[in-house]
């Protein structure tokens, strides 16, 4: 791994035109994908997709916000923004996942929840609040990945699970450098300062007990190549996946409401 | 209860706390203005649009429950510096001095009318109510006694949202309150929110979305974005009501807009529509 890099410079990598996303992954890492469309209460919202798909031969449940590899595909996916029918198709397909007994795989990849009218009118508050809380108790094991940037609720919604990873150069933060600069400082343009003070690398998720696993990147970023990347997060999720498939299902729910419980820091 | 109410209202006018420094109150929904005094008097609402203002954790508690029936938990809970960020824990060190408060939020038990249930109530003067560790922890502890209990739960929320001095931490109170929001509904217990001025950002994401009963109160702001934030994306102008109580209500988010003088009586009764004995109030 490359230690030697501050949070500003591996943003930069996150940011790298080429850095793969979730479409790039799914067919080296999985088979027979098939995409589900739609919460049932509203629309598809194109920031997030679902489907089935197998994982070393089982049916597993894949939740992934998708950045666009261009303009084109990053006008269709709202910059990987998604809106709150967004939120609702994952927590459909989570409690379809539950009800079938197969593991859920959440892959993390958003500069955050959409603001915007039509996601307040619709409830973006509400959205985010009930998959935190379904996600809680879903009595299936759910794992989570930090591909490139885990921005503020609208990460979380997809990151209450079993054990959380995060790819080497990835970041999740409780909001953008920019919005943490601009709210703090009322200076957005001191982004790159917020960024470094923030704590929000890979390492310092492990440190502040947030994510359990740190996922090795090719030298240079994971653009620089694709497949070794992709058996990184291969080999990660098969073992994992096994893991927690094996666990009871109540101490598992016991260990992943533990795991956020313990987080804060206080004295009395 | 009005008593108590303005006893504690002119402590704190003549108290070293005073908030507001000119003679009058100006409303930031209609920008008329009236008398301090006499928008103290009329328990912070304003007399010419109805906005329901921002109050004091205190003058809350002395406002809807049972006189002298308010038990606190984890009254000496002070937060970290989680990520070292510049001034935060002098900052704090600052506003407990100035506010009397030890975070942004208080819980314990209390009677509404007789009835008992543990209560959360948010202070906007401590850092915008913003939910880091402390505010995290206390709500969670909160639950997890209703839960052993079985005690309805009635949250008063206001935020701005997660607490940025505490950096990833505090993102992680949302789930963590969550969380315990959903054992203690799970375990079939009742939690009644009441919404108040302003409750936005990742508190409208976790635990302020999730009551069995979300009660508003009336012109008070709600939303996950800021307005701000939404008119620089879109470019335009929202309408005038947009994220107000009303607005949310008509949105479908709201379950009913309560004047602040019926709150207590309308909590009471809610409380004892959802006690197995079914005691009128």
């Amino acid at each position: 791994m490359e230690n030697n890099k501050t949070a500003w410079e591996r943003l930069a990598l996150v940011h790298t035109k080429g850095r793969p996303t979730i479409r790039d992954y799914i067919p080296l890492i999985f088979t027979d994908f098939y995409e589900m469309h739609g919460d049932r209460y509203y629309g598809d919202d194109h920031a997030v997709i679902c489907g089935i798909a197998r994982l070393d031969g089982k049916p597993v449940t894949i939740i992934a916000q998708v950045k666009g590899r261009d303009l084109n595909e990053n006008k269709d996916c709202n910059f990987a923004m998604p809106l709150p029918e967004g939120y609702r198709k994952a927590l459909r397909l989570a409690k379809q996942a539950e009800k079938f007994h197969r593991p859920v795989i959440c892959f993390i990849d958003t500069p955050g929840a959409y603001a915007g009218m039509a996601a307040e009118e619709r409830g973006q508050g509400e959205a985010i609040a009930k998959n935190i809380a379904e996600f809680m108790t879903l009595r299936t094991p759910i794992i989570s990945i930090v591909l490139g940037e885990g921005g503020s609720g609208g990460a979380l919604a997809l990151g209450v699970c079993d054990e959380l990873a995060m790819l080497e150069n990835a970041q999740y933060s409780v909001v953008s450098p920019r919005g943490f600069a601009s709210i703090l400082w009322k200076d957005a343009s001191r982004e790159e300062e917020a960024c470094n003070i923030m704590q929000v690398t890979a390492d310092d998720m492990v440190r502040l007990g947030v994510a359990e696993t740190v996922i090795e990147e090719p030298l240079g970023g994971a653009h620089n190549d694709l497949d070794k990347i992709s058996e990184n997060i291969k080999e990660y999720l098969s073992l994992k996946i096994e893991e927690k498939c094996q666990k009871d299902i109540d101490e598992l729910l016991k260990a992943r409401y533990t795991k956020f419980r313990k987080i804060g820091e206080f004295t009395e | 209860m009005f008593e108590d109410f303005f006893k504690v209202v002119k402590h704190r006018f003549n108290g070293a706390e005073e908030e507001v420094s000119g003679p009058s109150f100006k409303c930031p929904r209609c920008q008329s203005t009236v008398p301090f005094e006499r928008y103290e008097e009329l328990l912070k609402v304003c007399p010419a649009c109805n906005y329901h203002g921002r109050l004091s954790a205190k003058e809350r508690i002395s406002l809807t429950f049972d006189k002298g029936s308010f038990e606190e938990f984890d009254s000496n809970m002070i937060s970290c510096d989680p990520i070292g960020f510049p001034e935060y824990p002098e900052k704090q060190a600052e506003l407990r001095e100035t506010t009397g408060l030890k975070d942004a939020i208080i819980t314990g038990t209390a009677l509404v009318k007789g009835q008992r249930a543990v209560v959360g109530i948010m202070d906007s003067r401590y850092m915008m109510a913003s939910m880091g560790s402390v505010v995290g922890e206390k709500i969670t502890r909160a639950f997890e006694y209703a839960t052993e209990n079985k005690l309805p739960v009635i949250m008063f929320t206001a935020s701005g949202g997660a607490r940025m001095q505490e950096g990833i931490v505090s993102l992680m109170q949302m789930a963590k309150t969550s969380g315990a929001v959903k054992l203690h509904s799970d375990n079939g217990g009742l939690y009644i929110t009441v919404l108040t001025d302003p409750t936005t950002g990742g508190v409208t994401a976790s635990f302020a979305s999730l009551g069995d009963i979300i009660i508003a109160e009336p012109k008070i702001l709600i939303g996950f974005a800021g307005r701000r934030v939404i008119e620089s994306t879109m470019k335009q102008r929202l309408p005038e009501d947009f994220q107000l109580a009303e607005f949310m209500q008509e949105k479908g988010f709201v379950d009913m807009i309560v004047e602040r003088k019926k709150m207590r009586t309308t909590l009471a009764k809610l409380l004892a529509m959802h006690t197995p004995e079914e005691k009128e109030v």
